[in-house]
């Protein structure tokens, strides 16, 4: 063992960490935040940070499959994603997320609670992952519980399926930090399942819009059968 | 290039059917091609498959392995002389079908037509497919091909409320049936956890998982066939689906539960239980009876057909019972001949009950009219139509010379056999079946002539009859295939005794029981011929010299010139067409002695009403006993889950939710 790759192995480390710290950051500041469009600059970011902590696993550990893995993250969830939201809520012209069903401090501790339980949960799986990143499963659980958190106290649709697109990061994290990664099969179909339910739910937008005037899913609730 | 083998040509039938079908959606609105080019070589394929499942009854077994599907799971096909009956079967009464397909859809200007068109011929190959399939999960995927194609095909009106329903009954029943099918195979794949046949008929749990995989499968393909108490969805479905498609749904696909009962019961668990024989014997008996005495009081002549398929299934399964009994008492040739006559009447059954089918449909389209209320005298208007239907009238009524007789007559020798049987109380109780499929054969007649003579004879009952018009050429073409075959089938009765025989070998592993051979080609004699022997052709040279005598002598010795009155008005001149005897009024006896079978709703008008009505319902009475209750129990079910389903998304989300932290927990600790 040469002392460079031993150094750049502690680096490495550092740098994940921060990059989960990031992660965890973003996904508190989108459960924070109230404007569509801040929103998907958020979710945009967390995708960089997850292209860019990916890429240093990649380099750290030569795991030449985990740049595919990046490069794909990049591709849709910094490029393509955001692109095609922008456009969408240009065309839908909404800009607010007018109401929560739950306030927003409230939510908060909501999260810190699901944070804590997420690295309670997660601690023996920490301890059975050999990968450099295991202190970050933790992490990784606690955004995807984060995600899953905003999109039900959220009462529009774009933000719940900006809510969703962030939980798939949380799992790709999840992934990475857990096992390098998954097959590329796996992850190959799961872009192609983020991509399909972004055309869906673009027609689902305008189809809500166009039955109730609104994207408020609470209108939903009309078309339950009695 | 190295020569394609029987199961390939087969093979290739069923590709064309499906070739078919999807021409017929490319060609959607060219709607003289699909009706005059597409059916016609559907019918053409359909002939091909039938000599081809000749040569198939003859040759040896084929097998082949078509690696489609999913992977590790390749489709398992065989060729053996079960398959290979069943596949005659199918092309030959389809050849019929699908021409008379063609001039019946003649007319059709409707876009939906191509649709029907691949549904139709994908309903047809499912059905090969079936037939050919060597493992469970080919058999699932080709029997769900077969139950949703012709779903399609029932609900092709679906504008209809009452049409809906029916189709939503059949698809319920339908899937009742796969599971308990999927069940049975599990159960027999379980030892081993390989769902090709080969591995099941190693199967050798015990006989109690036996018996579960048995009875499972008398449910699931019960519930196709329309066996007692999972019939209800046939005289729902039958007058639903265009006429060519009942014709199809009763004649073949009821044979390919038939099939697969034979091929689990006999070929998978080589039943040796005598105890399942006699529950067959049982269902079988009680199916046959209500379903005769349903048609018998049918006012609705699609329906009246229905019920009397239900008691031919259940004829069948009452000779399926009896071969189990003499195969488990190890009388091979007995059973031998029980399961030539019940395979018999598979063949003949699908042959008139078609040629009905499609009669009803000709006078449908012709009239507009399914009630029998409102027909009548038809056979002026519509001669080709009412002859033909005479023939099959006659072959369902079991009248010799005709195929319907034979099958029946061999049934009822085979029972006659029973006295040998090694069980006292078997012994007691066989006879009484006997006598049972007497009557039942006798209520048949009376509601054939019921059917025939309100249909077609007499005066018409509506004004607008007179307007009928006969089949078109194409369909007469069909109708006469098939009644063509009602008659060969009854006349050479030795033919199709011999070219059963490999299925007895396959599935008794006795064959030759009956005195075929070729040198005594005119008799049928099971066994002895001093004891009992039948010969169609003698038969019916008397019947021809017997009428050209009369005949004659009615020429020659009758004093006066004929004259033409109108019929059935008893020689008194004010009667009009609505005063003759109706379908009603004819079955009243039938209604009142059988009573208890029904559930009645009567009104009788009082003596002064200025307009009275009379108005006479007849139901199922299974759905109060059995469908209604089981309904309720559901719905009082899901009225304890509704609360779940508040209809707002966030709750649903927060049920995840709450799941998957309680998971991570429980995981936790």
């Amino acid at each position: 063992m040469t002392p460079a790759i031993i150094l750049s192995d502690a680096l490495g480390g550092q740098l994940i960490n921060l990059c989960a710290a990031i992660m965890l950051l973003l996904g508190f500041a989108m459960l924070a935040q109230r404007r569509i469009l801040s929103l998907i600059n958020l979710f945009m970011l967390q995708g960089a940070v997850l292209f860019t902590s990916t890429v240093i696993v990649a380099y750290t550990t030569h795991q030449s499959h985990l740049y595919w893995s990046a490069g794909l993250t990049l591709t849709l969830k910094v490029i393509a994603l955001p692109y095609i939201l922008h456009r969408l809520i240009r065309k839908l012209s909404v800009k607010w997320d007018v109401e929560t069903i739950l306030n927003i401090p409230t939510t908060m501790l909501v999260g810190i609670a699901l944070v804590v339980v997420a690295f309670n949960v997660a601690q023996p799986i920490s301890q059975l992952s050999g990968t450099i990143m295991r202190a970050t499963i933790g992490i990784a659980l606690a955004c995807v519980l984060l995600s899953f958190l905003m999109m039900i106290t959220r009462s529009k649709a774009v933000p719940q399926v900006i809510a969703f697109l962030a939980m798939e990061n949380g799992l790709f994290f999840a992934a990475t930090s857990a096992t390098y990664g998954m097959p590329m099969v796996v992850e190959l179909g799961i872009a192609l399942d983020v991509m399909v339910g972004m055309v869906i739910f673009g027609v689902f937008f305008f189809q809500i819009r166009q039955q109730f005037d609104s994207l408020d899913i609470r209108h939903m609730e009309r078309i339950k059968e009695e | 290039m190295s020569r394609l083998a029987l199961i390939d040509w087969v093979l290739i039938t069923a590709l064309i059917w499906l070739a078919l079908g999807i021409a017929g959606v490319f060609l959607a609105h060219r709607f003289t091609v699909i009706s005059r080019v597409l059916f016609p070589l559907g019918a053409i394929n359909s002939l091909v498959l039938a000599i081809l499942s000749l040569v198939g009854l003859v040759s040896e077994m084929q097998e082949l392995i078509l690696p489609i599907g999913l992977p590790g799971l390749p489709f398992h096909l065989r060729l053996d002389a079960l398959t290979s009956f069943f596949l005659f079967l199918l092309g030959a009464a389809s050849a019929g079908i699908s021409i008379y397909a063609a001039g019946y859809f003649r007319k059709s200007q409707s876009s939906v037509l191509g649709l029907q068109c691949l549904l139709y011929h994908a309903f047809l190959a499912s059905m090969s497919f079936v037939l050919l399939a060597n493992d469970g999960y080919a058999f699932m995927v080709a029997w769900e091909t077969m139950a949703l194609s012709s779903f399609f095909l029932v609900t092709a009106e679906h504008r209809h409320p009452e049409i809906r329903r029916a189709g939503y009954l059949y698809l319920l029943i339908a899937h009742i049936g796969s599971v308990a099918i999927l069940l049975s195979f599990g159960l027999m794949a379980g030892s081993t956890g390989d769902y090709t046949f080969d591995a099941m008929r190693q199967f050798a749990d015990g006989a109690f998982w036996r018996t579960t995989a048995f009875l499972l499968a008398l449910v699931g393909f019960g519930a196709k066939a329309g066996i007692l108490p999972l019939h209800v969805w046939l005289p729902e479905a039958h007058p639903a689906a265009p006429s060519p498609v009942s014709a199809m749904m009763s004649g073949v696909m009821l044979k390919t539960a038939i099939y697969g009962l034979l091929r689990v019961g006999f070929d998978l668990l080589h039943a040796h239980t005598w105890w399942w024989g006699l529950l067959l014997l049982l269902v079988g008996l009680a199916t046959a009876l209500f379903g005769v005495v349903f048609s018998a009081v049918q006012t609705d002549m699609k329906r009246l057909l229905a019920y009397s398929s239900i008691e031919n299934i259940g004829l069948i399964t009452l000779g399926m019972g009896l071969t189990l009994i003499f195969r488990a008492f190890g009388m091979t040739g007995f059973a031998s001949l029980a399961l030539t006559a019940t395979l018999y009447h598979c063949l003949n059954h699908a042959f008139f009950k078609s040629l009905l089918f499609l009669s009803t449909g000709s006078v449908l389209h012709a009239t507009g009219e399914r009630n029998l209320g409102k027909l009548g005298g038809l056979i002026h208007q519509m001669p080709w139509v009412a002859w033909l239907a005479l023939i099959g009238v006659l072959a369902s009524a079991g009248l010799p010379p005709l195929n319907g007789f034979v099958s029946e007559w061999l049934l009822l020798q085979s029972f006659l056999f029973t006295p040998e049987v090694p069980h006292g109380y078997l012994n007691m109780l066989l006879p009484v079946f006997a006598a049972a499929i007497a009557l039942i054969a006798a209520l048949a007649g009376f509601t054939m002539v019921k059917f025939f003579g309100v249909v077609f004879l007499g005066q018409p009952r509506e004004e607008k009859l007179a307007q009928a018009r006969d089949a078109s050429r194409l369909s007469r073409l069909g109708l006469l295939w098939l009644a063509a075959g009602c008659v060969l089938l009854g006349l050479m009765p030795n033919v199709i005794v011999s070219l059963l025989d490999p299925v007895m070998q396959l599935l008794i592993g006795f064959g030759r029981q009956l005195d075929a051979r070729p040198e005594n080609w005119l008799f049928l004699a099971p066994f002895y011929e001093e004891r009992a022997s039948y010969s169609p052709i003698i038969f019916f040279c008397g019947i021809v010299a017997m009428t050209l005598v009369s005949w004659l002598a009615v020429r020659r010795y009758f004093h006066s010139r004929a004259k033409r009155v109108p019929p059935w008005d008893c020689g008194f001149p004010l009667q009009t067409g609505r005063m003759q005897d109706t379908s009603e009024g004819y079955s009243q006896p039938i209604r009142r002695i059988f009573s208890p079978f029904f559930k009645r709703t009567r009104q009788h008008p009082s003596p002064f009403d200025a307009e009275p009505r009379y108005l006479s319902i007849v139901e199922d009475p299974f759905w109060y006993w059995l469908y209604l209750p089981v309904a309720w129990i559901v719905e009082q079910g899901t009225r304890v889950v509704d609360f779940l389903q508040r209809g707002r998304i966030a709750i649903y989300l927060l049920y995840s939710f709450a799941t998957l932290i309680t998971l991570l927990v429980l995981t936790r600790g």
